[in-house]
């Protein structure tokens, strides 16, 4: 019982150990992508200060827009030799001529899939002829955020009907292997039940036993997991698999471990105890009168 | 304490008890006799509640089985020491064990059982295997056994199913001495016997059933199968 028990237990919380640390990378990859993403409004060099913070406020009072940070002509520039450090081609045709980028405000947007109310404000006339130029979420990198996003959402959600597929899985796998051992005994408990023994006297052994299991399972499904991240990151060296960025799940594990140990443990023992006391019911249960 | 019960099994149209009227005195020793399938064990199984009537009245020590909520049903056979055929003791256990298992049950301090077992055991004649296995022991003495488990606490009513079934005639006599001395202690045992031999010796209170009735119910009665 103990082994049966315990090998099921440790491979079901350390699946769902995996599919939330998975998760969470994936998601954690995916929210970086996107904070980077913003609508960069272009504005026209003869906008005054006044007329740009008056824009700026409106802007702001947009119910999807998170914040905005203006870049002043000289900081866009800044702004793009260091995006572009590592192309010298590009430094070199900005440095020849005097500064020809655009004032700028970077929008970032609550809901990447809601852009379009940004959209509409902006292409209101009067707003339009504060503009140098179009803004930049238009074309291809619209539809990028929008692949993204969404991306994002199924990810999400697979991921969480994944880990509560498992965990229905296996607390029925669990169940029936704790069944099966209180088949074995269900003449002692019949023994107990004759000579008077509590409901709780005859169930808490097995209980506590179960939660000792869920408790002890909970650990290794933790250390396995734990020599995993050992294991890659002598192996793979921080690389990442895709949209899994390894280096990413390995910090958010060691800097979420005890948390997460405890969660472990906790499912471990809800489990543990659940099941045992289900499969404990029917050998305790008295006879009821027929009517 | 038995008023017209009846008991029916699932949809079976015979009844396994039919009516059955009993009345036992405190400290009385009452023989239940008859044949297999008779309904001595059914009788039994619904004194200890491991069945339930399906019409009439029991009382026992003033509890009335129809108000007796399943979370009490502990409290009542703790109440009631039973003696199995089959004996039903714990096999991972050792004697002394099995004994103090029933203490334990109850709550009593192990400072307690260590003083109250080896009484028990002394009085079925068990002392000096308190730690052997039940495997170990014969058939006599693991009934013996189950028998110090049942007084162990005290009860008012000692219930016997058929303890000297699966014995030979010397063990069934140690058995059945045992019974007597914990009815001389002022305890009411409900023996169910087939054992014509020891009906007649006992010369005791004899009820007997035939086909889920009381047949016949004498004062120090013979039996003939």
């Amino acid at each position: 019982m103990a082994i049966a028990a315990m090998a099921v237990m440790v491979v079901t919380l350390t699946i769902i150990l995996l599919s939330l640390v998975v998760n969470t990378t994936l998601s954690g990859t995916i929210k970086q992508i996107t904070d980077k993403i913003d609508v960069s409004v272009y504005l026209k060099d003869s906008v005054t200060v006044k007329q740009r913070q008056e824009f700026t406020q409106r802007l702001e009072a947009l119910p999807n827009v998170s914040s905005t940070r203006y870049l002043s002509k000289e900081e866009a520039l800044e702004a793009y030799r260091q995006e572009n450090v590592n192309n010298p081609e590009l430094l070199k045709a900005i440095n020849q001529t005097d500064n020809p980028l655009p004032a700028t405000i970077r929008v970032k947007p609550k809901d990447l899939n809601k852009v379009q109310d940004i959209q509409q404000f902006l292409n209101q006339t009067d707003n339009k002829e504060l503009q140098s130029e179009e803004p930049s979420y238009s074309g291809d990198r619209k539809e990028a955020i929008d692949k993204i996003s969404h991306a994002a959402n199924v990810l999400q959600r697979v991921g969480i009907a994944g880990i509560a597929l498992f965990a229905i899985i296996s607390v029925l796998i669990i169940f029936n292997t704790i069944q099966m051992a209180i088949f074995n005994r269900r003449d002692e408990i019949s023994i107990m039940r004759l000579l008077g023994a509590n409901t709780w006297y005859i169930r808490g052994p097995f209980v506590v036993e179960s939660i000792i299991y869920g408790i002890v399972s909970g650990l290794i499904s933790v250390l396995l997991i734990k020599s995993l991240f050992i294991a890659s990151s002598g192996t793979l060296e921080a690389s990442s698999l895709g949209l899994l960025d390894i280096s990413y799940a390995q910090h958010y594990f060691n800097d979420h471990f005890w948390i997460l140990l405890l969660a472990q443990v906790g499912i471990g023992v809800v489990i543990g105890a659940g099941s045992s006391i289900v499969a404990t019911r029917r050998y305790l249960k008295f006879k009821t009168p027929k009517k | 304490m038995l008023d017209r019960v009846t008991k029916v099994y699932g949809k079976s149209s015979t009844p396994a008890l039919d009516r059955i009227s009993l009345h036992v005195e405190p400290k009385e020793f009452v023989i239940v006799v008859g044949q297999s399938g008779a309904g001595k064990s059914t009788l039994l199984k619904l004194l200890t509640r491991e069945e339930r009537q399906t019409s009439g009245k029991i009382i026992i020590g003033g509890i009335d089985y129809d108000k007796l909520k399943d979370k009490n049903i502990p409290l009542l056979r703790r109440k009631i020491g039973v003696v199995f055929q089959d004996f039903k003791l714990l096999p991972n256990r050792t004697v002394f064990e099995n004994v103090a298992f029933a203490l334990e049950i109850v709550g009593m301090s192990s400072h307690e059982i260590k003083h109250t077992v080896p009484k028990v055991l002394d009085i079925v004649n068990l002392k000096g295997k308190e730690n052997s296995m039940p495997r170990e022991l014969s058939g006599g003495e693991r009934q013996r056994v189950a028998i110090a488990r049942a007084i162990v606490r005290q009860p008012k009513i000692l219930i016997a199913d058929e303890p000297t079934g699966n014995l030979d005639p010397k063990h069934a006599w140690d058995v059945i001495a045992v019974l007597e001395k914990i009815n001389r202690f002022g305890t009411t045992v409900l023996l169910t016997t087939h054992n014509q031999e020891i009906v007649n010796k006992l010369k005791r209170r004899v009820v007997t059933i035939d086909h889920g009735k009381i047949a016949s119910d004498r004062a120090h009665a013979s039996y003939k199968l």
